[in-house]
């Protein structure tokens, strides 16, 4: 028995290193003094906030902050919204073009972002779009809608519907059973899948650097792969470790607090969808 | 709906709708239209559009100068050497990450589905490399593996070269594959672990009492039943990888010959070479790549592939 303990306890162990370890790296880069950046050392020989106070002092870096956090949300909103409506359609209702809905969903999941880059680039420089919130909340709703579908309609064939019709039996308005008992039913999963919604829109980098060319609407990942130097014999590696620490922070909170059901919608989408 | 079936049964099959199937048609469809119209839009109509300028000659420096020129574009872009090599670039970062993501993602869907104890730590260590954005990880490797910014990994390996400049071709691999398999195992794992939930606990209990090593036990009860769910994590991998684009691009700090593979390629020539009929023709070329690996993922496991997805 304690072999076995041992066993799985050095298993876990490989792993957890083997996952944190580059953000560890990359924590340990931002907290180094700018002097000692280039030293080589994983454990920094002096600690300084330097690189944290210089991001948050460039507009460059707090605008794209702005940018990223109300695009991802207002995309993720949005990618729900319409994806629910979808699923519940899906989930539970009987008609023509269900498997068509699905195939196509399908397709785009598996559809390379980088063939519409260029006419999207184009059109969006002739309606406007180029450059703008919604120029990027366009294209991020729609490469989540197929994941968000899939997920959400595998969570609503979960629901017990009957439970609306008992309400109703009961004396419930179909407002009440609605609110009461479907909805509180159904947020776990229409949660999960805005989680899943929202990482992948904080995520993007090819239509970010595509479709953005100031930090009117430039995203953080587009903004630190273009960082300059604080001079032109300084690498802006310290500003880029801050900043990449800073996207991170979310990612890990939600990770920390959603676990358990990260993992449940990314399997119910797979084996169910 | 129970009452429609008991009522008129043999109408039904005469497709003569009842007043209520209508109106759950009409719902229906109305649910799905803002989803599907926004995914047609967005999707299918920039494809189209992409078809349209891959047979003109549009050079955005040159905007006047717009006329159809067929297949040219295409042949430029077929004939051209580099069009070939990033295709080859990119098709063993494909074939090299899915492969060792497989084998990883295996044993790391097992420990998560096995381990007896600290279950949830696993799961939420192995979600950081999922939900991390990707051009930071691409910035953690590249720092790490770069002597010229100051990575440590070069120091302990005790290398008198930068194994991220542009002459060490070999390790510029090594450094974006490990970037990919770090931050995609858990994707694959997830889905494995999707497949091993469903296996039948008494099934390796019998195999077990009857004397089946676990060796055996995993190759002849835990993978042909779990088939289905290693097929849809590989064709959604190798559709994934076939895409790289963001790690290729930070590693390589936007130009290096030796790993460009071709999503960076169209990227360049669409928005720093602003050639978009050549640009077009190379996103229609990937996006044919794209169908043509599907097809074939289908074609080859079809009928896994509809099992996993309960048809």
């Amino acid at each position: 028995m304690t072999r076995r303990y041992f066993g799985w306890g050095s298993a876990n162990f490989v792993v957890f290193v083997a996952a944190m370890f580059p953000v560890f790296w990359i924590l340990m880069l931002s907290l180094k003094d700018p002097t000692t950046l280039g030293d080589g050392r994983l454990w920094p020989a002096k600690f300084s906030w330097e690189n944290y106070k210089g991001i948050f002092q460039q507009s460059v870096f707090t605008d794209a902050l702005r940018n990223s956090i109300f695009i991802a949300l207002i995309a993720t909103f949005i990618a729900v919204i319409l994806a629910s409506a979808a699923a519940y359609a899906i989930a539970r209702l009987d008609f023509p073009g269900k498997t068509a809905i699905l195939t196509a969903a399908l397709a785009i999941a598996m559809f390379p972002p980088i063939s519409i880059v260029g006419p999207l680039y184009n059109m969006w420089r002739n309606l406007g779009l180029f450059d703008t919130w919604l120029g990027l909340i366009i294209p991020y709703m729609t490469f989540t809608l197929p994941l968000a579908i899939y997920t959400l309609s595998a969570f609503f064939r979960e629901i017990p519907w009957d439970l609306e019709q008992a309400a109703a039996v009961d004396g419930a308005t179909p407002f009440q059973a609605f609110t009461k008992v479907i909805a509180p039913l159904a947020a776990p999963g229409v949660f999960t899948t805005a989680i899943l919604v929202f990482i992948f829109a904080w995520n993007d980098f090819v239509f970010a650097v595509s479709l953005t060319s100031t930090p009117h609407a430039q995203t953080v990942p587009a903004a630190i792969s273009q960082f300059p130097g604080a001079s032109q014999f300084q690498q802006p590696t310290g500003s880029i470790a801050a900043a990449s620490m800073v996207v991170t922070v979310p990612i890990v909170i939600m990770v920390l607090l959603f676990q358990r059901r990260i993992v449940a919608g990314l399997t119910a989408g797979a084996v169910k969808g | 709906m129970s009452d429609v079936a008991v009522e008129a049964p043999a109408r039904r099959e005469r497709k003569v709708l009842t007043e209520r199937a209508r109106a759950e048609r009409k719902l229906a469809w109305t649910l799905c239209a803002p989803a599907a119209i926004v995914m047609i839009a967005v999707t299918a109509y920039p494809i189209a559009y992409a078809i349209y300028l891959s047979l003109l000659r549009a050079d955005l420096r040159f905007p006047s100068e717009r006329t159809w020129v067929g297949l040219t574009n295409y042949i430029t872009v077929l004939s051209a050497k580099l069009w070939w090599l990033d295709l080859g670039h990119t098709a063993l970062i494909t074939v090299v990450s899915v492969a060792l993501e497989l084998v990883l993602g295996m044993l790391l869907a097992l420990v998560m589905h096995r381990a007896i104890f600290g279950r949830g730590l696993i799961r939420t260590s192995a979600l950081i490399p999922y939900g991390i954005v990707t051009v930071v990880a691409a910035f953690a490797w590249r720092f790490a593996w770069s002597s010229a910014e100051g990575g440590f990994v070069p120091k302990v390996l005790g290398f008198g070269f930068d194994p991220t400049a542009t002459t060490e071709g070999f390790w510029n691999y090594v450094v974006v594959i490990l970037t990919e398999v770090w931050k995609t195992t858990p994707f694959m794992a997830l889905l494995l672990l999707a497949g091993l939930t469903l296996v039948p606990e008494e099934l390796l209990e019998a195999a077990k009492v009857d004397g089946a090593t676990a060796w055996q036990r995993f190759w002849r009860i835990t993978v042909p039943l779990i088939k289905p769910a290693i097929l849809v994590a590989l064709l959604f991998r190798t559709l994934d990888a076939f895409r790289i684009f963001d790690s290729v691009f930070i590693i390589s700090n936007g130009n290096n010959p030796n790993i460009e593979s071709v999503s960076v390629l169209g990227y360049n020539e669409l928005l720093n070479r602003l050639n978009l009929g050549v640009g077009s023709a190379i996103s229609v070329l990937i996006f044919l790549c794209v169908a043509l690996i599907a097809f074939l993922f289908v074609k080859g496991f079809g009928t896994s592939l509809s099992q996993q997805r309960g048809e």
